[in-house]
């Protein structure tokens, strides 16, 4: 069986966000970019899956600039069999831009599973994974964090309010990975050395119009300072006073 | 112009968060104009007339028995064809785990742009502008909707619900929609862990987070007896969830839950960057942490300097006797 998993390159959550000159972007100065921390466990659940069948290639496909094929090294690194860039320089395409893109590389591999993170870390949209599904017209379950497949059928569950959903899903199908479903392996010396020789095909894509428009990129409101009301349990009474009358929260 | 809100229900009652929904959708229909329609997907239509007090002028009920659970690819056939057949111009949703699966799955049937987990929507000339956090609330982009109908789901606590115009009903109409439910499709089979009383994280008033300071998993037991106490959900550092001290979806911060509740106490959390993203949206915010220096006393509107093991306890006693 022929898995695709879906990565994408961001900025490190430790990141410490500037404004760029032009007000719409992220000044990717002193940005350390790395492969989105939910992708893992997409990867990671590609090989496993691999594993269990004993046979099958897992293929890592990822859309943007040319910094990206450091991010499919990673995958092919940590156990990948092979790369698709779709090269773009479009910054911060839309999620319907992208899930089109991967739609049309993806179709003619016919895949039994298409895996991608639930969301990427940068723009926190959760939007491709569904929109793929729907483009490709496959069962899709989103933020997965529990996978067992039996045959061609998979048992997941998927986080919701308060618990789980437990979901029956026939291949072929797309999935969306949580944090949790799995404990993501780091790739070897040997994998990385191997990673080198895989192949990493590189495509042109054209991501076509908008299907939304950033007029602007801010920095949150800052808060207003807080104060420090006491040290140790003596300062219990002043803190539950400060709740009640000032914030109004108790 | 014309609004159409997908109305969510877990176990046939319609969620608070659908009523944050219609309420944003009533307060911009007073300045671009109505109508608002609700669309529900259900296995049965009854009581949804009682959505004219929320602000609801017409529900539209898609019901199908595969609908009684979630059903993604159906639940968006259906919310498709309203928006198509109400000539919506907008198309609202809540930014829960259905909200979050269903839109991007509509948006792609529909051939347009999605705004993700909105914390505020606004009418400018005519034009639609959403603000929305990126990188967990690092930063804020503005968008706006090159393509009809925007799109949007609304981070559930930000939105407020229209009070209740008592008595007033919607006209409830069967919607006509194609979704052929013999093709290959994800079955919800059951639930687990179902939720015992406290709301989930990302629909809490109030939030009680415990970090690497309580020293191990066996003393979150202060946190619970502390989250009992105020009425609240309990949360956790991601230092402590890799830990394996607590399950992934108590995490808040950029790899886990972003948060807004009233209040949110974090107790022995140092504040690294990504947690703080995740919670510095909160109305209000208290730390206890013996480290005087500890980032999160930067972003803490009140803050105890001390012991845990000894604030705590008498924190969580001092407020069992306020009630």
């Amino acid at each position: 069986m022929l898995q695709v998993v879906c990565i994408k390159q961001v900025p490190d959550t430790e990141t410490r966000v500037k404004v760029a000159a032009d007000g719409k972007s992220l000044d990717p100065m002193g940005v350390t970019l790395i492969l989105n921390p939910y992708d893992e466990f997409a990867v990671e659940q590609a090989l496993r899956v691999k594993e269990q069948l004993g046979a099958g290639e897992v293929v890592a496909i990822s859309l943007g600039g040319a910094g990206v094929q450091t991010t499919l090294r990673t995958a092919l690194a940590t156990g990948a069999d092979r790369a698709i860039h779709l090269k773009s320089d479009v910054s911060a395409p839309d999620a319907l831009a992208v899930a089109k893109a991967l739609a049309d590389a993806i179709r003619p591999l016919e895949p039994g599973i298409v895996w991608l993170g639930k969301q990427a870390v940068d723009d926190d949209g959760a939007q491709v994974g569904p929109m793929l599904a729907t483009l490709l017209d496959r069962p899709c379950v989103s933020v997965v964090a529990k996978f067992e497949l039996t045959g061609h059928t998979a048992k997941v569950e998927r986080e919701i309010e308060g618990g789980r959903e437990v979901v029956e899903v026939p291949l072929p199908a797309v999935f969306t990975t949580d944090k949790g479903l799995n404990e993501p392996r780091y790739a070897s010396l040997k994998g990385i050395m191997a990673a080198k020789k895989k192949p990493l095909e590189e495509r042109a894509v054209d991501l076509g119009p908008a299907h939304l428009e950033r007029v602007a990129f801010e920095l949150p409101p800052a808060r207003k300072a807080g104060r420090i009301v006491g040290e140790g349990s003596a300062a219990i009474p002043e803190l539950l006073r400060v709740l009640r009358e000032e914030a109004k929260v108790l | 112009m014309s609004i159409l809100v997908f109305i969510e229900q877990r176990d046939g009652k319609v969620r608070s968060v659908a009523r944050e929904a219609l309420g944003e959708a009533k307060r911009l229909a007073a300045s671009l104009g109505g109508p608002v329609t609700a669309v529900c997907c259900g296995a049965s239509a009854d009581g949804l007339a009682s959505l004219g007090e929320a602000g609801a002028e017409k529900v539209l009920t898609a019901t199908h028995e595969a609908f009684a659970r979630y059903e993604g690819a159906g639940y968006a056939a259906a919310v498709a064809a309203a928006a198509k057949a109400t000539g919506a111009k907008l198309v609202l949703f809540a930014a829960s785990s259905i909200g979050k699966d269903l839109a991007p799955r509509v948006a792609a049937k529909l051939g347009v742009g999605l705004a993700a987990d909105c914390t505020s929507l606004e009418a400018a000339g005519g034009k639609l502008v959403a603000r929305r956090p990126v990188m967990a609330g690092k930063a804020f982009e503005r968008v706006g909707f090159p393509s009809s109908p925007a799109m949007a789901t609304l981070r559930p606590k930000v939105f407020a619900p229209s009070p209740p115009e008592s008595g007033k009903s919607a006209t409830v109409e069967a919607l006509a929609f194609d979704w052929d439910a013999s093709k290959p499709r994800a079955v919800v089979t059951g639930t687990t862990g179902a939720s015992g009383g406290r709301p989930d994280l990302t629909e809490s008033e109030i939030i009680v987070s415990g970090g690497r300071g309580l020293k191990g998993p066996e003393n979150f037991s202060l946190v619970e007896q502390l989250a009992d106490a105020l009425g609240a959900t309990v949360g956790a550092s991601r230092a402590v969830v890799d830990a394996g001290w607590r399950p992934h979806g108590d995490q808040v911060g950029q790899t886990g839950k972003t948060v807004s509740p009233k209040l949110y106490v974090a107790v022995g959390i140092s504040g690294a960057i990504q947690h703080l993203a995740g919670m510095s949206s909160s109305r209000c915010i208290v730390a206890i942490n013996k480290d005087p220096d500890a980032p999160i006393f930067k972003v803490a509107d009140y803050g105890v300097v001390g012991d845990l093991f000894e604030v705590v306890p008498a924190l969580t006693e001092a407020i069992k006797k306020l009630h």
